[in-house]
C-alpha cells in the first residue's frame, strides 16, 4: 500500500474546508501516515501536551473536578431554552444586541448585515471555531469585506490558505522553517528560524490592522445567563484587541455555550486551560458584559452576539447524543487520540478534527458525507478518559456506527444521512446470523456444516488478511468437542 | 417563524422529554485558609512561572522602585490614569527620575496612533489577585481604561497584598461579582504570549511583553 504515488500526493486536506471531500478520508490518512513531517510535528506536540496536562492536574482531585464540570454542563443543557432567553434578556439590558441563526449561512448573513449597516470593509477576527464552522471568512470575502485572522496560528493558517489542523493550536502541522518561508513569501519578513523575530513581525503587521479594523469578530468560551457576560479565554491578547479596539464587536457562539451562573465559569475555566495546554490559567480571561458606556474612553460602541444553532437543536433531541453538547472545546481528546496523533487534523477534512469532530461533525454534515468519521477510531477509550466534562466519546462513536447502518431498533436513528453505510449483502448476512443463532437446531446444523467443510475456507479474506492471518475454522464444533470430552 | 422561535421551539419540545438538572458541588475548588504571607508566596511563584515579575514594596517606597524599573528598561514615558489615585500621586510626586508621564484622559480615537506606537509603559491598579493561579483581577474603569493594560509593551500593576484571594472562585464570591458586572472584567496572568510556532514560547505577541507587579505589603 505504500506505493510512491500515494506518498507523493500533496499533504492531506490543505485547502479551505468547503473544498475538501470528507469522504476521501482514507486517501488522506494514507498520505499523512507516509508524510514524516506531519508525523513528527504532531507526535512532538501531542506528547508534550499530554505530559503538561498530567502535570497541571497534580494535587487536584481530578475526578471530583470532572464531575463538577460535567454536572455544570448537564445542568446548563437541562435548562437550555430558559437560559438562552435569560441570556438574551440580560445581554439586551446591558446594551448588547442578540441575534439568532438557525444555520451557518444565516449567521454569516447576520454578520454581513451588521457590517453593511456600519459601512464596514475590514473585519479583524479573534479565534473562533464557530466562525470556521460557518466559513465566515470566505462568505465575507466573496462579498467584498476583508476578514483577517489575528490569532498567530490562525494568521499563519490563513496566509497559507489552509484550515486549522487543531482547535487550540491551528498551525501545529507546520514547523518553524515552513512558517518562516510562508511569512517571507506572503509578508516580506526575513527568512529566520528565530521564533521571537517571527512573532514580533506578526505583532507589527497586525497592530496596523487592529487600528484600521471596522469590526472585530470573536468567539465565546462561556456565555453567562445570570449576568449577561461573554467570556473569552486566550494567551495572546488578540482576543482583547479584537473586542476592544474596533468600534464594533460581533461575538459568535453555538447555542450550547451558555451556563446559568457566573460561578460556573470558575470550574470550567480550571478544567479548560489545564486540559487544553496544561496551563493553570491562560494569560487573559476576558469577561465582556456590555458596549462602551458614555463616559468610558475605549472599547467598542456596539456589541452583538450571534447565537448559532447549526444542527445543535437536533442533537439536543436525543438523550445519548445530547452529551456531545457538553463539550468545552479543550482539544484534550485529540491530544490523546492515537489516530489523530498519526494522521493529523487535516486528514479528517472537517472543521472539528479528532474524537470530538468524529462525534460532532456527522450531525453537521450528515452520516453520508461523514461516513468514515465514527470508524476512524480504535475505541481505545483515551478520549473519554481525559474529557474534562466526561463526554462518553467511545459510546457515542459506537452509537454513530450503528446509525450509519441503521443498526439498532432500540434507538430510532436521528442523525441526518443515517443508514448511509447499510449494504444489502451485509444486512443479509447479519439477518441470517441472527436467524441461525436464535434456533438451536439450525445453529448445530450450520456449525456442523462449516466444520465438515473447513478445508474449503479461503486463505485470504480481503482487507482483513492484509496484515493478519485468517482465523481458521475448527474441524469439529465446540459442541462436538465437549461431547467427546465428557464421554 | 423567526430563527429564535424555531430554535426555542425545537429545544422546548424535546423528543426525549424534559431533562433533569444534576446537583453541582463546588467543594473541590476549596483551598486551605492560607495566610496573606502564604498567599503572596503562592501568587509570586505562580506568576513568575509564566514570566511575570513581582516586586514587594511598601506604601511609601513603591514610587522609588517604579522609577528604578522604568530606568532599567529605558522607558521614555509612562501612561497613567487621569483620575485614579495612582495617577494623581505620581503626578504630585514631582520626581525627576520618572520618565514623561502621559495621562489617559481622552477617548482613544483622538490619540490611537500615539498609544499604539509611542507609549512604552503603563501603570494600573488592580482589584485584587489570585494566589493559586498567579492572576491579577482588573476591572477597567473610566479612570483606568481597558487599553492601558493591553497596548503598551510594559504593563505595571499595583496589587495590595491584603487583597489576595486563594482562588478565582473565592474572589468572585467575596466581591459578589454576580450582583453586577462591569463593561469589562479581566484576569491577567503574565505577559501576552504564544506557542503557535512549533510550540516555542514567545512573549509580547499582541499585548505587553512584560508584566511587572508591585505588591504593596
Amino acid at each position: 500500500m505504500s506505493s510512491s504515488e500515494t506518498v507523493s500526493q500533496p499533504a492531506a486536506g490543505v485547502h479551505a474546508g468547503h473544498q475538501v471531500d470528507v469522504r476521501d478520508f482514507h486517501n488522506r490518512a494514507r498520505a499523512a501516515i507516509h508524510n514524516p513531517k506531519i508525523r513528527q510535528n504532531f507526535r512532538k506536540a501531542m506528547d508534550g501536551l499530554m505530559a503538561k496536562r498530567t502535570a497541571a492536574f497534580e494535587g487536584w482531585d481530578l475526578e471530583a473536578l470532572r464531575d463538577l464540570g460535567a454536572n455544570i454542563r448537564l445542568r446548563a443543557l437541562a435548562n437550555l431554552p430558559d437560559l438562552l432567553e435569560q441570556l438574551e434578556q440580560k445581554l439586551t439590558a446591558n446594551g448588547i444586541r442578540v441575534h439568532w441563526a438557525v444555520d451557518g449561512d444565516e449567521a454569516c448573513q447576520i454578520v454581513r448585515d451588521i457590517c453593511v449597516a456600519r459601512g464596514a470593509k475590514r473585519v479583524i477576527k479573534g479565534k473562533s471555531m464557530v466562525s470556521e464552522e460557518m466559513e465566515l471568512n470566505h462568505y465575507l470575502e466573496a462579498r467584498g469585506i476583508e476578514a483577517l485572522e489575528s490569532d498567530l496560528g490562525e494568521y499563519i493558517v490563513q496566509l497559507a490558505d489552509e484550515t486549522p489542523s487543531h482547535i487550540i493550536m491551528p498551525a501545529i502541522h507546520k514547523n518553524t522553517a515552513e512558517i518562516s518561508e510562508l511569512m517571507h513569501e506572503k509578508t516580506g519578513t526575513d527568512l529566520s528560524n528565530d521564533v521571537e523575530y517571527l512573532t514580533a513581525s506578526a505583532r507589527q503587521q497586525l497592530r496596523e490592522k487592529f487600528m484600521n479594523a471596522d469590526v472585530g469578530v470573536s468567539g465565546v468560551n462561556f456565555a453567562v445567563a445570570e449576568t449577561g457576560t461573554l467570556c473569552l479565554v486566550e494567551n495572546e491578547g488578540n482576543g482583547r484587541m479584537t473586542t476592544t479596539v474596533p468600534p464594533c464587536h460581533i461575538a459568535v457562539t453555538g447555542i450550547e455555550k451558555v451556563v446559568p451562573r457566573l460561578e460556573d465559569v470558575t470550574a470550567l475555566l480550571a478544567l479548560l486551560t489545564r486540559s487544553a495546554t496544561g496551563q493553570h490559567i491562560t494569560t487573559y480571561f476576558n469577561m465582556i458584559s456590555g458596549p462602551r458606556k458614555e463616559d468610558e474612553l475605549d472599547g467598542p460602541e456596539e456589541v452583538h452576539l450571534v447565537l448559532v444553532d447549526n444542527g445543535r437543536s437536533s442533537i439536543y433531541q436525543d438523550d445519548q447524543l445530547l452529551d456531545t453538547l457538553r463539550c468545552i472545546r479543550c482539544g484534550a481528546c485529540m491530544n490523546h487520540c492515537p489516530v489523530y496523533t498519526r494522521v493529523g487534523g487535516h486528514t479528517y477534512g472537517t472543521t472539528y478534527p479528532g474524537p470530538i469532530g468524529k462525534i460532532l461533525m456527522p450531525h453537521l454534515i450528515g452520516l453520508d458525507e461523514g461516513r468514515h468519521l465514527p470508524t476512524a477510531s480504535s475505541l481505545c477509550g483515551a478520549c473519554g478518559e481525559v474529557c474534562p466534562v466526561r463526554i462518553p466519546i467511545p459510546d457515542l462513536l459506537v452509537r454513530l456506527r450503528q446509525e450509519s447502518v441503521d443498526g439498532d431498533k432500540l434507538h430510532p436513528a436521528r442523525v441526518p444521512g443515517h443508514g448511509a453505510k447499510r449494504g444489502r449483502a451485509e444486512a443479509m448476512i447479519w439477518k441470517g446470523w441472527s436467524w441461525m443463532h436464535s434456533r438451536p437446531g439450525a445453529y448445530r446444523f450450520g456449525t456442523g456444516l462449516a466444520a465438515r467443510f473447513h478445508k474449503l475456507q479461503p486463505g485470504q479474506l480481503g482487507a482483513w488478511t492484509r496484515f493478519r492471518t485468517a482465523p481458521k475454522l475448527a474441524p469439529k464444533t465446540l459442541h462436538e468437542q465437549l461431547k467427546e470430552r465428557n464421554r | 417563524m423567526s430563527a429564535k422561535e424555531t430554535i426555542l421551539n425545537r429545544l422546548r419540545h424535546r423528543a426525549g422529554g424534559q431533562l433533569t438538572a444534576p446537583a453541582v458541588d463546588f467543594s473541590v475548588l476549596q483551598r486551605p485558609d492560607w495566610t496573606t504571607a502564604e498567599k503572596l508566596d503562592l501568587f509570586e511563584k505562580a506568576i513568575e512561572s509564566v514570566h511575570g515579575e513581582v516586586h514587594r514594596v511598601t506604601a511609601d517606597g513603591w514610587i522609588d522602585r517604579l522609577a528604578e524599573i522604568l530606568q532599567s528598561r529605558g522607558a521614555r514615558n509612562l501612561l497613567i490614569s487621569g483620575q485614579h489615585d495612582l495617577g494623581t500621586r505620581l503626578r504630585e510626586a514631582g520626581r525627576d527620575d520618572l520618565p514623561d508621564l502621559l495621562v489617559y484622559d481622552e477617548p482613544v480615537s483622538s490619540w490611537q496612533p500615539t498609544l499604539f506606537n509611542e507609549v512604552d509603559a503603563a501603570i494600573t491598579s488592580t482589584r485584587g489577585g489570585i494566589a493559586e493561579t498567579g492572576s491579577l483581577i482588573l476591572w477597567p474603569t473610566v479612570a483606568e481604561p481597558r487599553l492601558m493594560s493591553l497596548v503598551p509593551p510594559i504593563h505595571i500593576a499595583v496589587l495590595q497584598a491584603s487583597e489576595l484571594y486563594a482562588t478565582f472562585h473565592q474572589a468572585m464570591l467575596a466581591q459578589n461579582w454576580a450582583a453586577g458586572m462591569p463593561t469589562n472584567a479581566l484576569l491577567i496572568s503574565g505577559p501576552s504570549k504564544t506557542a503557535d510556532i512549533e510550540q516555542t514560547l514567545a512573549y509580547g505577541v499582541h499585548g505587553p511583553k512584560e508584566l511587572i507587579v508591585l505588591v504593596i505589603e
